[in-house]
């Protein structure tokens, strides 16, 4: 097993090679035994400190790479967008910049445009952390996804997983593809297909746009949520027609001829993409995808302050 | 192993006899160890530890005796100023709280890694009493006021040699050896 990350920014999932992800997985497994210890920190990071920069809203993933940190010992500030001086016009390299200048070793950071991330590993010192940038790539959802799926069935490789909902305008469905292609997964999309990206297939994935067909070919359903705020259009005439058409409810799931995992990103809206019922089943891992989180950020951080 | 430069100091037989005599100290302190642990570290005391644990089991079998495997990885004083540090598994299956904790390591040298285990112990409560057990104590080398309670053999060597512990458990052919650094190991 390889010892040290490939890269020095986790900038997507497309970077990364499989013993990256192994890797990973390896160190998180350790993470998650730290996390669940009556004393939940370690000492490694005491002397780097990490600014998480949210451009856009977060309540999870924020929460979640904060808990990391912090579990690490590493000293944390935090700065959003709404509030600071990018309402008065800094560009986001002056932002970042000087907020390294205030000796800023790492930066995770959220940002409404694609490709924000390794725009500012190119031009500064720190590693960067890839929080989400606009509709390309959210690789620590990614892994987490996979890293729960490898906890719930033993592995990921030859599992079947179908990805639901708007893949158009989700970076963690791009992601996910990449991430689970790495590890010898199978991948379908299924969805409406005006949420269906044109040339997905490229990515060697299945393209279903029938949910029970989908389901029955699958052994984890990864269902993403519906991004309004970023639809400038209209791609399907209502919330009420795409859960009836993409939503997932118990009956569908209990008349499925084997059990399936159900996996939800967050945050759910509960009775559209899945219903109330199913998100608390017993099939559903998603609260088990939220823990794993922050074991695989810390994995994440500890492996990336080692490459500095 | 054949380079000239390598010493062997203790044969299969001699390193048998030592532990032996490690497990009757240890017996003749704790008794039937109701309130005592045995926690190897990783990686290497942990193959040291087991074996204690399971003559310690066979002198006498009505010891209640605990072992658990503790990884330090996290506590290092020298992460990322080193090559890389891989982490290991921890196995405790008991918190330490008001307990006598026996950590046992292969080797001491600079006293750094002990540093670290005593800090990683206290993630699983405050014990009564921390002791420690090596195998090899290489003397005059201690970056760290640590010393140890139970010693298998305290030896001479200079800073550049290195010494290999191996026990049946991983590598077939018992003993310990003292290898200068021009050798390969």
């Amino acid at each position: 097993m390889s010892q040290q990350l490939s890269v020095q920014h986790l900038l997507g999932i497309k970077d990364l090679t499989k013993e990256d992800i192994e890797l990973i997985f390896n160190t998180a497994d350790n993470f998650k035994d730290v996390i669940n210890r009556p004393i939940k920190k370690v000492p490694s990071l005491r002397d780097i400190t990490v600014a998480n920069i949210f451009f856009e809203n977060s309540t999870r993933t924020r929460l979640s790479f904060e808990l990391a940190e912090k579990r690490l010992s590493a000293d944390v500030v935090n700065f959003s967008a709404s509030g600071s001086s990018v309402s008065k016009g800094e560009t986001l390299i002056d932002t970042v910049n000087n907020i390294l200048a205030m000796k800023v070793d790492m930066v995770v950071m959220r940002h409404p445009k694609p490709g924000a991330a390794v725009f500012l590993a190119k031009h500064i010192q720190a590693n960067v952390v890839n929080a989400g940038d606009g509709t390309h790539e959210h690789p620590t959802q990614a892994l987490l996804d996979a890293f729960s799926i490898r906890e719930k069935l033993g592995s990921v490789e030859g599992k079947k997983v179908v990805i639901v909902g708007d893949i158009l305008h989700s970076r963690v469905a791009l992601s996910n593809i990449f991430c689970l292609k790495k590890l010898g997964a199978e991948v379908m999309v299924c969805g409406p297909a005006t949420l269906i990206p044109r040339y997905i297939s490229e990515l060697d994935v299945k393209v279903e746009h029938n949910l029970l067909k989908a389901l029955e070919w699958c052994d984890v359903a990864n269902m993403l949520r519906i991004q309004l705020e970023r639809q400038d259009i209209k791609y399907f005439p209502s919330l009420r027609e795409y859960s009836m058409m993409y939503g997932l409810n118990k009956e569908i799931l209990d008349n499925l001829p084997k059990e399936i995992v159900v996996m939800h990103p967050g945050p759910i809206n509960r009775g559209v993409e899945i219903t109330s019922d199913v998100a608390d089943s017993k099939q559903s891992i998603i609260l088990d995808q939220v823990e794993n989180g922050v074991a695989v950020r810390m994995a994440v951080l500890y492996l990336l302050a080692q490459t500095r | 192993m054949s380079t000239a430069l390598t010493k062997r100091i203790f044969d299969k037989e001699l390193l048998s006899i030592t532990i032996d005599r490690l497990c009757y100290q240890l017996i003749e302190n704790h008794d039937n160890f109701h309130d005592a642990v045995i926690v190897g570290l990783q990686p290497r005391g942990v193959y040291l530890s087991r074996r204690i644990y399971q003559r310690i089991k066979e002198i006498n079998p009505k010891a209640e005796l605990k072992h658990g495997e503790l990884d330090i990885s996290f506590f290092r004083d020298d992460f990322r100023r080193r090559e890389m540090i891989v982490p290991s598994s921890t196995n405790m299956e008991f918190i330490v709280e008001d307990k006598d904790v026996i950590l046992v390591d292969d080797v001491l040298f600079t006293g750094r890694t002990i540093r670290a285990g005593m800090d990683a112990l206290m993630a699983f409560g405050r014990p009564k009493k921390v002791e420690l057990l090596v195998l090899i104590n290489r003397k005059f080398s201690r970056q760290l006021p640590i010393a140890p309670d139970y010693t298998g053999q305290s030896i001479d060597t200079v800073t550049s040699e290195k010494v290999k512990v191996q026990l049946q458990s991983t590598d077939g052919d018992d003993g310990v050896w003292i290898i200068s650094s021009d050798s390969k190991l």
